[in-house]
């Protein structure tokens, strides 16, 4: 799943991908996670934040990730993220990625913003399948990269129930 | 054809940081589901949504399965002279969709 | 856990047999006293009260937008649109959902807002009716109900519905299905409880058709119905079904004077 979506990607990946992609990390995840991408796991939440971020290291703080920390149903859950940046030509936000724990698929939005944005602040919805973590990440123009996290309980799940 | 819901302010001061909300009728079906008989449901999600201030991209996003149906994304812009803002949705089976919406800046 | 049964089936079923075994006790089938009626909408968290509350943020309202243009769309071999007969909804049909069901004279019984769209659409639009649940009968509903947005819910004045309103109190608070529960039980006797983490409650029809967010989508209150039902594993009647109206009408007596809120927000 990691590094398979883009804009025109309307296929379901074969699992031969799915391995390629995780590439030289396959060998530190376990097979077992691979062969059953089901569910993503810290590790491969990891692999997709490295996907975006590269070597660089990611420090706390700058961002504030806003969600409600006990949600009534997990198919539609209010998220913000809010990143202090003067947002001039010169010092700004580039990019704002929310990732989660135990999704099926560890990636949930990659927003691309720019000076003109004015305030690098952004709200969606999404779908949160259990009870767990959710990072937030933001590129800033010089490169860095800065993060929050937060937990939230869910009392019903969301993705994985079968349809009527 | 989906309905989409746009929130721009009509009128605005140049300069000024303004939100705009954005509203699209979509089911985001994530591909992880199955029938009650174990049958695979395909995926079939919106996955970009770009908008432009006077053709320039002023927002752009990469949506994955996990954003909710019926996706809702708000953002900020500065206000910067009169014109149009457009939006642009496209996904999966060729799914593709704009509105746009007009501002006065003075 | 039984094989095929998924993590929260098995929490779900576990936390019905608990609230069945305190159901055992209490029995009262007491109503709720008028001035204690409230909205599920109180039970909401802030931020499912917030997508509610904003017109461009509630997705019921996606719904709202379509069914506007199906009143304007010509129809059938009538060649006719609502807007033709009824003019501008948001004149015509302030306060009509508030006091739905109606008595039908026609047919001797109350028919609902869908009931009573199929029934223009066929005898004056020569249109085939929308099938229920559809997404061209749930925008026409949510559209025609919107118009009596903040209105009090009129709550089956009509003398000619009150056996319906005796019918449907009836069916509200016999025990039914595999469980043996009543609905009573639970809106009448326990709401503002947990049920499998979630609060009941009181189950008064003010928002519908309904922006549900475990459908992800609008639907209907004979489809929430349904949903209590299968719940209560009790076997479902089939879509209009007069036990459906009777119930409808019965709570939206039991609802009398409470606002309108559709297109409401529910987890």
């Amino acid at each position: 799943m990691v590094g398979t979506m883009d804009r025109h990607d309307g296929e379901r990946k074969s699992r031969r991908s799915i391995l390629k992609a995780a590439g030289v990390l396959a060998t530190s995840c376990g097979a077992a996670m691979l062969v059953r991408p089901a569910r993503a796991t810290p590790a491969s939440m990891q692999i997709a934040i490295r996907n975006v971020v590269g070597s660089a290291a990611v420090t706390r703080g700058k961002v504030t990730l806003d969600i409600p920390p006990l949600v009534e149903n997990g198919s539609t859950v209010a998220v913000s993220v809010a990143v202090e940046s003067p947002m001039t030509p010169t010092d700004y936000v580039k990019a704002i990625h929310i990732f989660t724990e135990k999704n099926p698929q560890p990636n949930v939005i990659s927003i691309h913003l720019g000076p003109r944005a004015g305030r690098a602040n952004v709200a969606t919805r999404m779908r949160l399948v259990d009870t767990q973590k959710i990072v937030a990440i933001a590129e800033l123009s010089n490169g860095s990269f800065w993060s929050d996290t937060a937990d939230v309980i869910i009392t019903l799940g969301a993705c994985l129930e079968d349809a009527i | 054809m989906a309905r989409a819901l746009i929130n721009v302010p009509a009128k605005a001061r140049r300069g000024e940081v303004i939100e705009i909300k954005t509203l699209i009728s979509h089911e985001m079906e994530t591909g992880f589901r199955h029938s009650t008989i174990g049958v695979p449901i395909p995926r079939n999600i919106i996955t970009s949504f770009v908008a432009t201030y006077n053709k320039e991209e002023i927002f752009r996003a990469v949506l994955f399965p996990a954003v909710a149906a019926n996706p809702f994304i708000t953002f900020y812009t500065v206000a910067t002279e009169s014109g149009t803002i457009a939006f642009e949705w496209t996904g999966d089976n060729g799914f593709s969709a704009t509105e746009t919406a007009t501002i006065t800046v003075e | 856990m039984k094989p095929g049964m998924t993590k929260l089936g098995f929490v779900r079923s576990g936390a019905l047999i608990a609230v069945l075994c305190i159901m055992m006790m209490h029995s009262t089938f007491a109503e709720i006293p008028l001035a204690e009626r409230r909205s599920g909408y109180d039970l909401l968290s802030r931020e499912t009260r917030a997508m509610q509350n904003d017109d461009t943020a509630n997705p019921g309202m996606l719904w709202v937008l379509d069914g506007e243009a199906l009143w304007r769309a010509k129809a059938g071999t009538a060649e006719k649109a609502c807007a033709d007969c009824h003019g501008d909804a948001r004149e015509t049909m302030k306060g009509i959902a508030a006091r739905y069901p109606a008595f039908d004279p026609a047919r001797g019984r109350p028919v609902d807002l869908e009931q009573r769209i199929n029934i223009c659409r066929s005898e004056q639009q020569k249109a085939p009716p929308f099938a229920y649940e559809s997404k061209d009968l749930l925008a026409l509903t949510v559209y025609v109900t919107r118009q009596s947005r903040g209105m009090p819910i009129e709550g089956a004045v009509d003398e000619r519905l009150k056996p319906f309103v005796d019918a449907g109190r009836a069916l509200f608070t016999r025990r039914l299905g595999q469980l043996n529960l009543t609905c009573a039980q639970c809106h009448d006797d326990n709401w503002g409880q947990k049920l499998a983490g979630n609060p009941l409650p009181q189950a008064h029809p003010t928002g519908y058709p309904v922006y549900r967010l475990e459908w992800q989508t609008v639907g209907s209150l004979q489809r929430r119905l349904r949903n209590c039902l299968i719940g209560m594993r009790v076997e479902p009647y089939a879509y209009g079904s007069p036990e459906y109206v009777a119930l409808e009408t019965f709570l939206m007596w039991r609802a009398r004077g409470l606002p309108v809120e559709t297109p409401a927000v529910r987890p």
